[in-house]
């Protein structure tokens, strides 16, 4: 694209010709404020609030509006400042504002900061403003009077994911977000991803709060509460208590958890290399048996969620391992409760995920064992972050601690699991020893990594060619599926994380808003930290970890055998979209 | 009137002429829009199953289908009445007083705007200009339209659809 | 099969059955021994009984055995709505007004077998006269100047043969077989044609982007989503002339390099759907439209998409957005849709009158054109003259007429002689044209700077017991109602305007809301996503500039001038005038006033609901309001 010249608030730029307004000022330092826009998610002008005045007969929204040559510019005229000050006004008369309760206050609200950036100090336009139900969900809650109808969260829903179970109901002022015929979110194919709440720029989308059952747990004598948490978790919850966006702050964290008084702190990541023993077992083993393939990791939630919805047909591929966590929590209610003489009856266990459908996940009919749910309680990165603050915890200084025995050691592979790729590549590591019978070299498989919609790869392994995909997002993966579907790619094994970038941007972690969002790489910063901790850990391999090689030796015997079997794998049926009203 | 099951035979004769409506569109350019004028045609209104329906055939999320309908005025997702009256509030039936024919109509039913009797004979509406602005203030019942209408006469324009 | 005759393939057929039509239609024009009866069948005539006055005339036409002498044609639109059912006899060219079916028989008795025309049924001026030649004598007729509505009224819609008669065609065989495409956007171009649906932008030099764009797919897309309350210019085209605006799109079609139409109705105007659909039928079957149009290589087909009630689908983006199937949200422009529109493909939208002055400026040549209307504003205009008016109904006029003329000289002013307020131009983006501007020659740039548009051409005419605070209210609702939703200061923004404006009328007005509305008005103005939104607030804007002590006086005084709003405003029997005559008690919905002979007339207070029909019903001015 050419370059262009153009003048800003009396400045000449030279920028490339395919910028818009808004990009251009952030190159001449120049502050444009924005609500409505999310880079590549949500591009559609309509909060007003970027607006510049290009001589037009009417202000131009920045965030939209490509340069051309010779266009001048000014940011910042009486008819601007004006303007952007009334619409936010009026924003804010239709706004619930109840920020003293509103978790998104002084922390993360778009609306809040940017009402203070431009000095909104009265309310000249207060009318009728709409009042809505709180619609709660299993893992979301949606508070349309907090809603200022950015449209983030149907673009995100619709673009990214493919979902597209909310949409702008009716029409001017009583515009709402919603799903068909004002159902509840659970009524729907929601996956439940929490990818809305993750751009919502206020309060009005959340997950479900769990923290005061938790409480309830650790507060109760009788109680064994365990907690484990994701690998995703690590590497973005410092900047809920403002460290720099990247640092893996685990021995924190570990910390953190043991203050807060649970019992028993383990790492999903123990998990994580228990799911590769039995996926890369049922692999080869598919592979050899000649069973359905590709084979689908069934990891995420999301993911299974929405294939049972919209690809029942590819039921059969998706891997019959139950998700890290779910195998850990089955693991921690058996073999441990065994081995600490525990009532398992007695055992709480309490996951803290990136990801709100995980709680979702944990009410499955098919999450149990005897009658005895795997997991108990799921709370979200978040949500941990507000048990740390609810009891003054200074997370910043706290010194590192380490997981506790005897899951306390647990493989680089497990911990990339919260990247995109991560499986795939930890999959891959154990694989290639099993169908080679020896330890192989290769560790790092660079191109199932990054942030690629769907990346695909071919390994040569043992004796056997293994043709891999990756897909996160869902819209990815319906363009993967689609593929496999027509015939287009013939693919052995597939990857799929629900939410683009796969655990470390899922719909449970700390909220970063567009001014972060537009103009940095949230989840690259993450996966570098994931890969930092890999790279850090003494066993790369799943079969390597000596905790695992121990559990299989003393309780579960082979890798796929009926033990494992009976605790550590599940099936899935096909779920109707709507399904209440037929 | 369509009720909410899909499966007796009635049910089963509205639905074959969904289906063939939409077969009929289905390569078409922008399909939704067409698709939802005649299937109110066949039932009178949009009810979920045939909104779900339509997104299914069509391969496009339900909620795509409901935004579209509930952002159109044309398309109802009630049941409306026998006789549809449309008051007219354009701006020339407005000047010369249509509201207070509105308002006799709303007294006269004993319903609002948006409602239907129970009897389900009448539904009241206020419409945009039915272009009868010559006829101005214009009440158009069904197909029918009354011009320069006073509320006087509201009575026995209704007593035309009273049996 | 019966379409393939039809068929024509070759500029030299459709010369061929130009020529037998204007044999033909020779009564409507010029002279001729056949009579032509022509009436019109849509829109107010049709609601007042026009159909059983065809049927009644058709019987006796056939039972008279005179089919061949005698034509009976439905038409379009005539104009003179107000005197409906119209009826025109030629080539005697004599108009009969308000026709009932009854009439008939008298008509065809006196005048068609007696050649004796029937006065009592002749059309009726402003001062009462009746005048026989009404299209050659009536005020309302003779200073018009038919551009666009040129067939209307003149041909019968559904026959393509009777508009190739009238010239039908030529103008696209023209341009297919003489000019190339660049010549075709010249024209335009030279003819300074203007958009006649709102803010008159050049058509050639839309024509022009369009025709620039590199892409294979276009689209030519025709406006036809009348949504202005009051305005009904298009739809009348639709239904009297539809092959009009058909030819144009083709020739625009030509012109850019695109195949495809799509006419954008409102589901609102059955009529006008199925005429066009039938026309549409026609023209494919006689080849004027489809594949090799008159044994060229160019194709063009045009389908017809409604809409589904929502006033915003006239803004072209989200007209686009519509006819793609989704909320007919509009889009941040640029890309304009010359560019980027219909299916992502470079698309040109034009409103149905534009379409219909096309074959004619091709026709006329472009000196003819230009040497109509005003400097900036070339050609004529339709306006849809409603409200407090005489005789309601459709007049083209050259720009730069002065409102004056349209509402004293042609429409004959204001029923029972009250007092001219305003007119209102275009509709809810437009504002009002208070008396002292009455002499203004109408053009885009004069609507303009008096705080109007010229939108697609409604003209609402107010008299003194019109509020202007009410008046503008009820645009404001109109706009809140219509909002899409999207953009901020349109959801929100109108609604708060609203609220104010609803607090005034209803006498809780403060000085401030003043203030209030004018930074918002000003704001939303600046700042909406889309040109609806933009001018929103324009009627606000223009009743604050003409009429501001109107609204100070429900401010300040907690009195509506006009009587018109209900919270503030009180009848009451003046005793000294009162001529005990009973009629308003008679009419009072609610029994809420007392009186008789003998006893002095008065309102109760409590029960009156405030609706005014006493206050109009009283033909002594008796009753009055504070």
């Amino acid at each position: 694209m050419r370059n262009v010249n153009i003048t800003i608030d009396g400045m000449k730029l030279n920028v490339p010709g395919d910028y818009t307004i808004l990009q251009a000022a952030k190159e001449a330092n120049i502050y444009i404020p924005t609500l409505c826009f999310l880079k590549d998610i949500n591009e559609i002008g309509c909060c007003r609030m970027c607006l510049v005045d290009t001589g037009a007969k009417a202000l131009q929204a920045a965030c939209v509006t490509p340069v051309v040559e010779g266009m001048n510019i000014n940011t910042h005229t009486p008819k601007v400042v004006e303007a952007r000050k009334v619409n936010l006004e009026l924003i804010l008369s239709n706004h619930v504002a109840r920020c003293q309760t509103c978790y998104r206050s002084w922390t993360s609200c778009e609306l809040q900061t940017l009402a203070n950036k431009l000095g909104v100090d009265q309310e000249r336009f207060s009318g009728e403003a709409k009042k809505y139900d709180i619609d709660v969900g299993i893992s979301i809650v949606r508070d349309n009077n907090k809603c200022i109808l950015c449209r983030r969260c149907v673009s995100v829903c619709h673009n990214r994911q493919t979902v597209g179970v909310i949409e702008a109901i009716g029409r001017g002022f009583d515009t709402h977000i919603g799903s068909p015929f004002e159902k509840s979110l659970w009524e729907t194919p929601c996956v439940n991803c929490g990818q809305c709440i993750n751009v919502c720029p206020v309060g009005a989308l959340r997950e479900c709060v769990d923290t005061d059952r938790v409480w309830a747990a650790l507060n109760d004598p009788t109680k064994h509460v365990v907690v484990q948490t994701a690998p995703a978790v690590r590497a973005a919850i410092g900047e809920s208590f403002g460290i720099e966006m990247g640092t893996p702050v685990t021995g924190k964290m570990v910390s953190a958890l043991r203050m807060i008084g649970f019992d028993r702190v383990f790492d999903t990541n123990t998990g994580a290399d228990l799911t590769i023993m039995e996926e890369a077992t049922e692999l080869i083993d598919r592979f050899r048996s000649g069973g359905k393939l590709p084979m689908i990791t069934s990891c995420s939630p999301g993911w299974i969620k929405f294939c049972e919805h919209n690809f029942p047909e590819f039921l059969p591929n998706l891997s019959s391992c139950k998700s890290p966590h779910m195998m850990f929590g089955a693991i921690i209610k058996s073999y441990y409760a065994k081995k600490m003489d525990i009532n398992p009856e007695d055992i709480v266990v309490v996951s803290v995920m990136p990801c709100t459908a995980k709680k979702f996940e944990i009410k499955r009919p098919e999450m149990h064992v005897k009658g005895l749910r795997d997991v108990d309680v799921v709370i979200t990165t978040r949500e941990l972050a507000n048990m740390i603050n609810d009891i003054g915890i200074d997370f910043v200084n706290l010194p590192d601690d380490n997981f506790d025995d005897p899951f306390g050691e647990a493989s680089g592979a497990g911990v990339i699991f919260g990247a995109t790729g991560g499986v795939m590549e930890a999959a891959l590591r154990t694989a290639a020893d099993i169908l080679s019978g020896a330890s192989t070299d290769a560790i790092e498989y660079e191109e199932v990594r990054g942030f690629e919609g769907v990346k695909m790869a071919e390994y040569k392994v043992g004796d056997v060619v293994l043709k891999a995909a990756v897909a996160h997002g869902l819209a990815n993966a319906r363009k993967l599926l689609a593929k496999v579907k027509a015939g287009e790619v013939d693919l052995q094994f597939i990857e799929i994380m629900a939410c683009p970038h796969g655990c470390i941007n899922g719909g449970g972690q700390p909220i970063q808003g567009s001014s972060v969002r537009n103009w940095g790489e949230v989840s690259a910063l993450r996966a570098k930290a994931l890969y930092r901790e890999d790279k850090k850990s003494y066993y790369r391999k799943s079969h390597n970890n000596p905790a695992i090689k121990r559990l299989y030796k003393d309780f579960l015997g082979m890798a796929g055998g009926t033990m494992a079997h009976q605790l550590l794998h599940t099936h899935y049926k096909e779920r109707e979209k709507y399904p209440e009203n037929k | 009137m369509a009720n909410c099951c899909l499966e007796n035979s009635e049910s089963k004769a509205l639905l074959d002429k969904l289906d063939e409506v939409i077969d009929k569109y289905k390569d078409t350019a922008g399909p939704l829009i067409p698709i939802l004028h005649e299937a109110q045609g066949i039932y009178g209104y949009l009810p979920f199953e045939v909104q779900l329906h339509i997104s299914e055939r069509l391969g496009i999320p339900l909620a795509d289908v409901y935004g579209v309908v509930t952002f159109y005025t044309g398309f109802n997702t009630k049941p409306k009445g026998k006789y549809v009256i449309n008051v007219c509030l354009g701006t020339a039936c407005y000047v010369k007083g249509s509201e207070n024919i509105l308002d006799r109509f709303k007294t006269t039913l004993g319903i609002d705007i948006g409602d239907c009797t129970e009897d389900q004979i009448f539904s009241l509406e206020a419409c945009r200009c039915i272009g009868s602005c010559g006829l101005a203030p214009a009440v158009m019942i069904n197909d029918d339209v009354y011009g320069n209408v006073s509320p006087d006469d509201v009575e026995s324009i209704l007593a035309n659809y009273q049996l | 099969m019966a379409d393939c005759n039809r068929k024509i393939d070759n500029v030299e057929q459709l010369n061929e059955i130009r020529e037998r039509m204007k044999e033909k239609l020779k009564p409507r024009f010029e002279e001729g021994a056949a009579i032509h009866i022509l009436l019109c069948g849509v829109a107010g005539c049709l609601s007042t009984g026009s159909l059983k006055i065809y049927e009644e005339m058709d019987r006796l036409i056939k039972e008279s055995g005179k089919e061949k002498d005698i034509q009976l044609v439905s038409t379009g639109c005539m104009g003179l709505c107000a005197q409906g059912p119209l009826m025109v006899v030629y080539p005697d060219r004599v108009m009969y007004t308000h026709v009932k079916p009854e009439d008939v028989e008298e008509i065809w008795n006196s005048h068609i077998l007696g050649g004796k025309p029937v006065e009592r049924l002749f059309a009726t001026e402003s001062d009462g006269r009746k005048v026989a030649h009404a299209l050659d004598e009536h005020s309302f007729y003779t200073k018009q100047l038919k551009i666009a509505l040129k067939n209307c009224g003149v041909i019968n819609p559904l026959s393509i043969e009777e508009f190739i008669g009238v010239d039908g065609y030529k103008a696209l065989a023209t341009v297919i077989k003489e000019m190339d495409p660049e010549e075709v956007v010249d024209l335009i171009k030279a003819s300074n044609l203007r958009g006649r649906g709102g803010a008159g932008f050049p058509t050639g030099t839309k024509w022009a982007f369009a025709a620039s764009q590199l892409e294979r797919k276009k689209f030519v897309c025709c406006n036809a989503d009348e949504g202005d309350p009051g305005a009904f210019m298009d739809r009348s085209v639709l239904e009297g002339d539809p092959h009009s605006v058909l030819e144009a799109m083709a020739i625009a079609g030509y012109a850019i390099g695109s195949d495809q139409g799509y006419i954008y109705v409102r589901a609102e105007y059955p009529v006008a759907v199925k005429t066009l659909n039938e026309a549409i039928k026609q023209a494919r079957e006689y080849g004027l439209l489809g594949k090799k149009i008159l044994g060229t290589d160019f194709s063009f087909d045009v389908e017809v998409r409604l809409g589904a009630g929502a006033f915003v689908c006239g803004e072209e983006t989200a007209l686009m957005t519509s006819i793609e199937g989704n909320r007919g949200e509009p889009k941040p422009r640029p890309p304009f849709p010359a560019v980027k529109g219909l299916f992502g493909q470079p698309t040109i939208l034009n409103n149905v009158e534009t379409y219909a002055t096309i074959p004619r400026i091709i026709n006329m040549g472009v000196a003819w054109f230009n040497s109509i209307g005003t400097e900036g504003s070339k050609g004529t205009k339709v306006f849809a003259v409603g409200g407090k008016i005489r005789h309601t109904g459709l007049v083209e006029v050259p720009m730069g007429t002065t409102l004056q003329d349209i509402v004293f000289g042609m429409c004959g002013g204001i029923p029972k002689d009250k007092a001219f307020k305003a007119a209102q131009t275009g509709g809810p983006s437009g504002g009002c044209i208070p008396a002292i501007h009455l002499d203004t020659p109408i053009d885009y740039e004069n609507l303009i700077a008096l705080g109007s548009m010229m939108g697609s051409g409604g003209l609402i005419v107010m008299d003194e017991d019109t509020c202007m605070v009410d008046l503008a209210g009820f645009f404001l609702h109109f706009t809140v109602d219509e909002s899409c939703g999207k953009c901020t200061p349109c959801r929100i923004g109108t609604k708060r305007m609203y609220e104010i404006l609803s607090k005034i009328t209803d006498g809780k007005g403060e000085v401030e809301d003043v203030d209030r509305l004018n930074v918002l008005a000003r704001n939303i103005k600046n700042s909406a996503l889309c040109g609806l939104g933009q001018t929103a607030p324009n009627p606000i804007i223009s009743t604050l500039r003409y009429f501001e002590d109107e609204y100070m006086a429900h401010i300040l005084e907690k009195t509506c001038p006009a009587g018109v709003c209900k919270s503030i405003t009180k009848f009451f029997i003046d005793k000294e005038t009162c001529k005990h005559c009973g009629i308003c008690k008679k009419h009072c919905p609610v029994a809420a006033i007392s009186g008789d002979r003998k006893t002095d007339f008065v309102i109760d207070q409590e029960a009156c609901i405030k609706c005014g029909e006493c206050f109009k019903r009283c033909p002594f001015n008796s009753v009055l309001h504070h």
